[in-house]
Parts: structure tokens; C-alpha cells; sequence
């Protein structure tokens, strides 16, 4: 079994891991050093396979890129991590010990998992303090918030969130308000407050100025070593700008694997060079 | 790469929860609630009727009506204007509150009625020899009150449950509220309902012992109603001004965002679906004392979409333009059912094509722009 052989020992019952290592129910287990596995996802819409046999994981800590020609199933990879589509066959688990297949989208959500919509997503009619308020990591049940009060830890935080992303001139702006550049960061800085485990970027420089780019790659580094990310991106650059050296690069095609490395190697790859840069 | 500008960063200040009125509203309030229940008792009471001061039992009468069409439409503008659900199926617990408390208004009857007898009239005449088990224990007022808010509150839970579980929204979820209130008001017509069939309560003698054609209990029920619309609009206030209330507006707007955060929204919608239906409930159960009767054509079609025309005349998503707009709409009603009773129906209609076109934001939306343009 694949499985066996990823997690070394029994993922399904949840309760011990690899090394004899007692998981505590909602934490993410990172005993492996591993915080996101997809494996053998496929799904398919109408014949059309948007996923073939996906297989990839993502180191805890890790800044991942993810490439890829247009069709080659980059955003239905999001959608099938975060709940929205329910793939046909292949496990998908955060950790060693939560299978994202058992919860729907605010599970997993809860679990740890933030997004980054590919058009940017905010609360248009609430003031931009309100968009950060509604994404902070707290108890997000109706009863909870029908007493909440902001604490002064809270109203903290969301100072600190607005200079992190630049917005605090705009904080009473309505967010519909704001320009498409300052949405996007709006949405980081959401998902900042969210305090997620793995961040997903979904295009996060499309309809960015080169300066909105370069504060975002400034963000995105800054954030480095605090969650573990995945970044879709078309631009060359702005992978490069954030990959570096080191940083390993998967590309996708016809939705599957079909290279991984540092960006310099798999931009010498040939099947790479056939599928996507050649193009 | 561009250097950080370096600027103080300007203090973000907050208070801990918003206030559910500013002080300037808390000041009107105040002012129209102390003027309201001294005014209506020395109005009524104590000002001999020849006075132009008067108060007749039918201004009172009428007045009280609206009022409880006015808290109707503030618990719709609860789910429609701040949570997006628009409900075609409110009529259906504006009757149901109405019917419960006109169980108890029937029991109050007692021997009094045409036949003289413990059952009440349409039951005698049924031939039925003795009360359906549901009508048990409804000649207690505290347990009519009680069924009151739990029959339309239970309703709405268990239809909210599974439409909004199933992620049944837009026009879908008001076509299907507006079907099951359509087959309740079949059910209500059946005489075998054990309700009145399409005749439903009429003929009340006494509330609470009081003789309820009397201006006393008239003038009563009138600041109950009152008391009733002034509660309901300031608990409406506090849940919009709550974190929840920025919660439901969020699931309004956009529905995906807030679930990729972690909300729930099945608890959310259900919480405010149930909590509206219960305000609505309690609007029919204080309406059906004051108009003396309640039947199955309170639910029809007509009714719901007349309410959904009251909030969005008023100003949708305002709280305040609801209650405005019952009042604006059925003065209208009655000055143009009484004048020009052919015309109402053209005038609905006028109003329905009017508002969205030039008064998106209803009457509320006029005064603000007024306001904003000074």
C-alpha cells in the first residue's frame, strides 16, 4: 500500500502514528516533518480529467511553487485540499493524522488550512477592520459570536495585521473601496488572522503592479517559517523571486506531477520545456 | 524593491462591541416611547370623546394592527436585508402565532358562544363531541403563550434544518417557503384540521377575563404591541450590531469567503430564520385579539409578498425602513381601499416596479442621501 508506505504505519484509525506517537485529536501532527500529502487524487468532470493520479507533499515550513500549464488542474488541486470538490478516488491528509476528506469546507478551514482565492475575495460592504475581524483565529460558532467582544489582544492583532500589509489608512474603508492591488492584501492579511497551519495562494500577483508585487513577495518571505504555503503562479518572475535557489518548484501537467526540484532544474527539464515553457 | 515608508502608524481605536443605538437614536426612542404610553391612556381614557384629542377604539384598533404588521416586517427585514434569505413564508408564522392565541381567545369563550356549549362553535356544528388532543390545555393563557413561540419557532428550526443543510438559497429557498406555507393554508381550509376550516376564529369575548371590545383592553393591547415592536427592533438592534450580525451580512455578501475562514453557516442562518420566525409568530399572536379573527386567507400568496414589499419600500437591511414602510404602505392601503378600492391592487404593483428602480434603498435610502448631501 502507498499508504503504509508514506505514513509507515496505521493513518486510518487516527490515533498513533509512525513512531508510536500519540496524536492529540485537532492538532496537526507533524512528527514526519510533513504537513500536507495528496495521494493518487483523481477527479474528473464529465469524462474530462482535471486530476490524474496526483501524488505530492509539502514539507512542513516549506514555501511551495506550483506551475503549470493553463488546464493542468493547479486550481482544482485547491478546490479538492480545501472541500469544495470531492475528489473520486486518493487520500488527502493534513499531517500525519487528519484526513480532509472526512470534513467540509469550515473543517477544514479549522483545521488550519487558509486560501487565497484566484479573483480576490473580501467582504466588499464591511470596513476593512471588519474583513480582518471576521478572519481571526477564534471560536467561530454562532453562539460565540453573538456575545464576542473585541479584547484589546484582538484589536492588537489587527493593528499588527494592517501594517504588515499596509492597509492601515484604509482600516474604516469599505473593502469594495479599495484598489484590486490593496484587495489582494487584504485577503493575505485575512488569512494572516486566521492564523493557518498551510496557506494556498491561488495566483496571488495576478492584476498586482510591479511595486504591489514586490511587497507581496516581501509579505509572503516574511511569513516564511511561520506556515507552511503553496503558491499557483503563471509568473516567471515572481516564482523565481520566491522559490530562490533552493526552494523546491512542482510542476503540473494534464493534472499530474511531472516534475519537481529547485526551478532551475525543472526548467531544464524536457518534458517541462514540452508541456509548459516551450509553449 | 521599494523602501518601507516609515510613518506612525496611525491608531486603529475601537470599542469592544458597537453600540446597538447611538445616543442620538437612544434620545428619539426614548422620546416617542414616554410619549406613547402617556399620551395613549390620557388619550383614550381620560380626553371625553367629543374631543378632536380622542382616541377611538378604531384608531387604536387600526394603529395596533399595523404595528403588528410593522414587527412582521422587521423580522423578515432580519433574514431578507441582513442574512439574504428572502422569505416568501412569513405569512405562514404570522398565522400560526395568530392561531395559537386564537385557540385560547376560543377557549375564552367558554358557554357563550351561539350553541352555549364547552366546544367552540364551528366544533359543535361539526358535530365533533369532544376537543382534538392539540387543543388541550389551551384555555390556559401561559401555555397558549408558550405555544405561541414554539410552534412557529419548532417550524422554522426544522425546515430551516434541512433547506439551508442541503444549501437551498436565492429564489429557490422563497419559492419553497412560499409552497409550504401554500399547503398549510390548504391544510388550515379543511374543516378535519380541527381549526375552522376556511371560516378560522371569530367572535372572541374576553382576553385574560377582560372583555376584549372594551376600549380599556383595547388601550391595553395597544402598548403591549408597542412595548412589543419597541423590544423587537432594539433585540434586532443588538444582534445586527454583534459580531454575529457582520457574521450574517458576510454570509449575504459572500457566502464561500467565510466558509474557506471556518464559519458554519447552517448555525448562523438557522439561528436568525428561527429567531425572526418566533418575532413574526408573536406579531400574529397579538394581531388576532386587536382584528378580532384569523383565518387561513392570512396565509396566502398575496400576504407574504405584500410583507416583502413593506420592507423594501421602508429600506431593506434597516431595521427602522421595515416598520416606516408598514406604516407608509397600509396607511395607503386603507385611504386607497376606502376611496378608490379598485386602484389598490394597480398601486401594489406600481410600488413593486417603482421601488427597485428608483428607491433600491427605500425611504431610509432617501434620507440618507439627504442627509449625505448636506
Amino acid at each position: 500500500m502507498r499508504n503504509a508506505k508514506l505514513n509507515g504505519s496505521t493513518a486510518d484509525t487516527g490515533d498513533v502514528t509512525g513512531l508510536a506517537h500519540v496524536s492529540v485529536s485537532g492538532e496537526v501532527d507533524l512528527s514526519h516533518g510533513i504537513i500536507l500529502y495528496l495521494e493518487d487524487v483523481s477527479v474528473s468532470f464529465d469524462g474530462f480529467k482535471a486530476l490524474n493520479g496526483l501524488s505530492l507533499s509539502v514539507d512542513s515550513d516549506e514555501l511551495r511553487c506550483i506551475i503549470g500549464p493553463n488546464g493542468a488542474g493547479k486550481t482544482t488541486m485547491m478546490d479538492v485540499i480545501t472541500g469544495k470538490t470531492k475528489p473520486d478516488t486518493g487520500r488527502i491528509f493534513l499531517g500525519q493524522t487528519i484526513d480532509l476528506q472526512r470534513l467540509d469546507e469550515p473543517g477544514i478551514a479549522g483545521a488550519g488550512i487558509g486560501r487565497k482565492f484566484q479573483k480576490p475575495t473580501v467582504f466588499e460592504r464591511h470596513t476593512v477592520w471588519e474583513n480582518l475581524d471576521l478572519a481571526m483565529h477564534e471560536d467561530k460558532r454562532w453562539f460565540h459570536t453573538l456575545r464576542s467582544k473585541l479584547t484589546s489582544a484582538a484589536l492588537a492583532r489587527i493593528r499588527e495585521t494592517l501594517a504588515l500589509v499596509r492597509l492601515q489608512k484604509e482600516a474604516y474603508r469599505q473593502a469594495g473601496e479599495l484598489s484590486h492591488g490593496q484587495k489582494q492584501l487584504l485577503e493575505i492579511g485575512m488569512l494572516l488572522m486566521q492564523e493557518p497551519r498551510l496557506l494556498l495562494l491561488d495566483e496571488p500577483a495576478a492584476g498586482m503592479s510591479d511595486n504591489e508585487t514586490a511587497q507581496l513577495v516581501e509579505l509572503l518571505n516574511h511569513l516564511r517559517g511561520k506556515c507552511s504555503m503553496m503558491v499557483v503562479e503563471h509568473d516567471m518572475d515572481f516564482v523565481a523571486a520566491l522559490s530562490g535557489a533552493e526552494g523546491k518548484v512542482t510542476v503540473l501537467a494534464e493534472g499530474t506531477v511531472i516534475a519537481e526540484g529547485t526551478l532551475d532544474h525543472v526548467k531544464r527539464d524536457q518534458r517541462v520545456i514540452d508541456s509548459y515553457l516551450g509553449r | 524593491m521599494a523602501i518601507a515608508m516609515v510613518e506612525p502608524p496611525p491608531s486603529l481605536i475601537l470599542p469592544a462591541r458597537q453600540p446597538i443605538l447611538s445616543p442620538l437614536s437612544w434620545r428619539i426612542l426614548i422620546s416617542v416611547v414616554i410619549t406613547v404610553l402617556a399620551l395613549v391612556p390620557i388619550c383614550t381614557l381620560l380626553v371625553p370623546e367629543q374631543s378632536p384629542f380622542h382616541l377611538s377604539a378604531y384608531a387604536l384598533t387600526l394603529v395596533g394592527k399595523i404595528m403588528c404588521y410593522a414587527i412582521g416586517a422587521l423580522a423578515l427585514d432580519l433574514v431578507w436585508g441582513y442574512c439574504g434569505i428572502l422569505s416568501l413564508g412569513h405569512s405562514l408564522f404570522f398565522a400560526l402565532g395568530g392561531y395559537m392565541m386564537g385557540m385560547y381567545l376560543m377557549r375564552s369563550i367558554g358557554l357563550d358562544g351561539v350553541y352555549h356549549n364547552h366546544l367552540p362553535d364551528f366544533m359543535v356544528f361539526l358535530d365533533w363531541k369532544a376537543l382534538p388532543w392539540y387543543w388541550h390545555g389551551t384555555d390556559h393563557f401561559v401555555y397558549a403563550a408558550l405555544l405561541v413561540i414554539l410552534v412557529p419557532g419548532l417550524l422554522a428550526w426544522i425546515f430551516g434544518f434541512f433547506a439551508f443543510r442541503s444549501r437551498v438559497k436565492g429564489v429557490y429557498l422563497s419559492i419553497i417557503t412560499q409552497a409550504l406555507t401554500f399547503a398549510a393554508m390548504l391544510l388550515f381550509y379543511r374543516n378535519e384540521t380541527g381549526f375552522g376550516g376556511n371560516n378560522g376564529f371569530t367572535d372572541f369575548k374576553r382576553i385574560l377575563g377582560f372583555p376584549i371590545a372594551a376600549i380599556g383592553t383595547r388601550a391595553g393591547l395597544f402598548m403591549i404591541t408597542f412595548a412589543t415592536l419597541v423590544g423587537g427592533f432594539l433585540s434586532c438592534r443588538y444582534i445586527v450590531t454583534s459580531k454575529l450580525g457582520r457574521v450574517i451580512t458576510a454570509v449575504r455578501d459572500t457566502e464561500s469567503r467565510l466558509m474557506f475562514l471556518g464559519y458554519n453557516p447552517l448555525g448562523y442562518k438557522l439561528f436568525v430564520w428561527t429567531f425572526s420566525a418566533v418575532l413574526c409568530g408573536i406579531a400574529g399572536a397579538l394581531y388576532v385579539p386587536q382584528v378580532g379573527i384569523i383565518n387561513p386567507s392570512e396565509m396566502s400568496p398575496g400576504n407574504s409578498i405584500e410583507m416583502a414589499i413593506w420592507v423594501a419600500v421602508g429600506g431593506r437591511g434597516t431595521l427602522i425602513g421595515p416598520i416606516l414602510g408598514a406604516f407608509i404602505v397600509n396607511e395607503a392601503k386603507s385611504f386607497l381601499t376606502a376611496s378608490l378600492s379598485d386602484y389598490w391592487l394597480f398601486f401594489l404593483g406600481a410600488m413593486f416596479v417603482i421601488v427597485p428602480l428608483w428607491l433600491p434603498k427605500g425611504v431610509v435610502g432617501v434620507f440618507q442621501r439627504l442627509r449625505n448631501k448636506q
